[in-house]
């Protein structure tokens, strides 16, 4: 499945300091045709989270002060990590800034 | 160095002198124009003498009979503001009724005050318990040069005053805490967070919430910024987002990673723009929605995002989040930091490990065999460094180890006496240096020291042209 994976707000740092990943990930790693949010996390931490995977995930979901969006709505209004992708889905993941 | 000790001391000097004679005349100037902004005021205020307070109910003064209450002055200094069909009169008299609190005088607080300010918001409020840097002038566009030292919120009224002397200012030199800010706060109708720590804008929003006040927060560092609009007309507040504070290493600050001074320019100037349409109450403001800033790739992303969280802990059904609950909170324990930006200092390593930059100094100075590790950032080590020093950023000490042993080795045979050379470890302020040591010691490296408070200290306490960022 076809996904563009953006990283922001100092998470690129993570992942080579790259922020658009546009990556083919095999659903069949979730036992079927669909891809969860729950799924992809996993894969990004095996795939591209480079270094410090505290800094991006705690649990198996993100970790405090990151917010997660896709296709530019917040995942809270998709289900969470229950969320399923689709071809071609843009899912973004933005530290929050708090400086000024 | 030493022989230009006398001549930098005589013009230290003279700097001072000037300086303090600066400061008579601009306390000289600042009296008068006070007697003239007495004297003008009280021929306006003829029919109106009550505004003496610095918090008094706003009223406009010049109503022509036309029911805006916008007096000729107003109608020509806000004209282009009448002439919008969208906005007008009715736009224009609502922002002379309103007040808005800015909290933070900095990179994101300047350019929203300064708009605010022109546009003739009725009273604005500043907090800030800072004073003008010169690292500061590159983002920070409403404090100048003469300020340098002086209180940002006298610098920044200053400047707001000189755009618009018809808009009532009124100062806070101190930090936003528990304790003063349901009093300040409570005084106002919108409240922009212009700060720049995480406890302080969990402490803002949740005063907002208690009061029931519009919220209007941005952020900005490196090259991003975030802004939205919080606690307004049924949206989300701050926790109903980030119920949980991120972990301390996560909040990245413009004193160490550093900031492009146009990013929080333009997130400020949006805050501007969205106080300004929740106080005229024309558009869409941003509540529900966060707008995404990446400055080095131009693109502005606007997402959606969640809706009031019943489950939220301030905001929520559920959730009895009182006064006296707020004033209670411990926000800097809540988020692991301290509420004024004052940089870390870590005490990682036993005294024996570390020596001052003075002590190493004078080691330099006898000539002792060493070698200088300096664990910053390739890019920080750019910026200036210490003689004789090579570079190891601290997240590529492991794998340079043998490098650094390698190094060792020679130094040791050039010592001839077969007696180790030294081996230090410096950094910007004296904290990345104690975490390689500790590192370096548990790899064997058992001499390993630290210099205490590095480059910083050594140009404070050894060489003061060295310079500082």
């Amino acid at each position: 499945m076809q996904l563009t994976l953006e990283f922001g707000g100092g998470l690129e740092l993570l992942c080579e300091s790259v922020k658009i990943h546009n990556v083919n990930v095999d659903p069949a790693e979730d036992g079927g045709d669909k891809l969860t949010m729950k799924s992809l996390l996993a894969w990004v931490r095996t795939n591209l989270i480079k270094e410090r995977p505290e800094m991006f995930m705690k649990g198996d979901s993100v970790r405090p002060g990151v917010l997660v969006l896709v296709n530019d709505c917040d995942w809270e209004l998709s289900g969470q990590l229950d969320t399923t992708l689709e071809e071609k889905d843009v899912v973004v993941f933005i530290s929050t800034l708090h400086g000024g | 160095m030493v022989s230009n000790g006398s001549e930098s001391s005589r013009i230290l000097n003279e700097i001072e002198n000037l300086k303090s004679s600066k400061i008579e005349i601009e306390r000289q100037i600042s009296v008068l124009e006070a007697q003239l902004r007495d004297i003008n005021g009280n021929k306006d205020h003829e029919t109106n003498s009550n505004s003496t307070s610095p918090c008094s109910p706003l009223s406009n003064n010049g109503d022509l009979g036309f029911g805006h209450g916008l007096s000729p002055d107003m109608i020509y200094r806000y004209s282009r503001h009448l002439l919008l069909p969208s906005f007008g009169v009715q736009g224009q008299s609502s922002l002379l009724k309103t007040s808005i609190l800015v909290v933070g005088a900095g990179g994101l607080g300047s350019p929203a005050l300064l708009y605010l300010a022109a546009c003739g918001v009725g009273r604005i409020g500043i907090v800030d318990h800072d004073i003008v840097e010169l690292n500061n002038l590159h983002r920070q566009i409403i404090h100048s040069e003469a300020y340098i030292g002086q209180s940002k919120v006298e610098s920044a009224a200053a400047a707001c005053h000189s755009i618009n002397s018809t808009v009532q200012i009124v100062e806070y030199k101190e930090a936003l805490r528990t304790s003063n800010a349901l009093e300040i706060l409570g005084k106002y109708d919108i409240v922009v967070d212009a700060t720049d720590n995480a406890p302080s804008r969990y402490l803002i929003n949740d005063c907002c919430v208690v009061l029931g006040k519009p919220l209007v927060s941005g952020a900005a560092v490196g090259l991003e910024g975030q802004l939205t609009v919080y606690n307004y007309n049924g949206g989300p507040c701050y926790r109903c987002l980030f119920p949980t504070p991120p972990p301390t290493t996560a909040c990245q600050r413009c004193s160490d990673s550093g900031v492009l001074g146009v990013v929080p320019g333009i997130i400020g100037c949006l805050q501007a723009l969205e106080a300004i349409k929740v106080a005229s109450g024309v558009g869409e403001p941003l509540s529900g929605r966060m707008l995404l800033f990446d400055a080095l790739s131009a693109r502005i992303r606007i997402v959606k995002i969640r809706g009031r969280s019943s489950q939220c802990e301030v905001c929520g059904e559920s959730a009895a989040f009182t006064q006296q609950q707020f004033r209670e909170f411990d926000y800097e324990k809540f988020t692991q930091s301290a509420l004024s930006a004052s940089p870390l200092k870590l005490k990682l390593l036993p005294a024996e490990a570390r020596i001052s930059s003075k002590e190493y100094n004078e080691r330099i100075a006898k000539g002792e065999a060493h070698i200088l590790v300096d664990v910053r950032p390739a890019h920080h080590y750019k910026i200036v460094s210490l003689p004789n020093s090579m570079n190891i950023p601290l997240a590529n000490l492991e794998a340079r180890l043998s490098e650094l042993s390698t190094v060792l080795k020679k130094g040791e045979e050039q010592t001839g006496s077969g007696s180790a050379a030294s081996l230090y470890v410096v950094c910007r302020r004296g904290n990345d240096s104690q975490r390689a040591v500790q590192y370096l010691h548990k790899m064997g490296f058992t001499s390993a020291k630290d210099i205490i408070g590095g480059i910083e200290s050594w140009a404070h306490d050894v060489d003061s042209t060295f310079p500082t960022y």
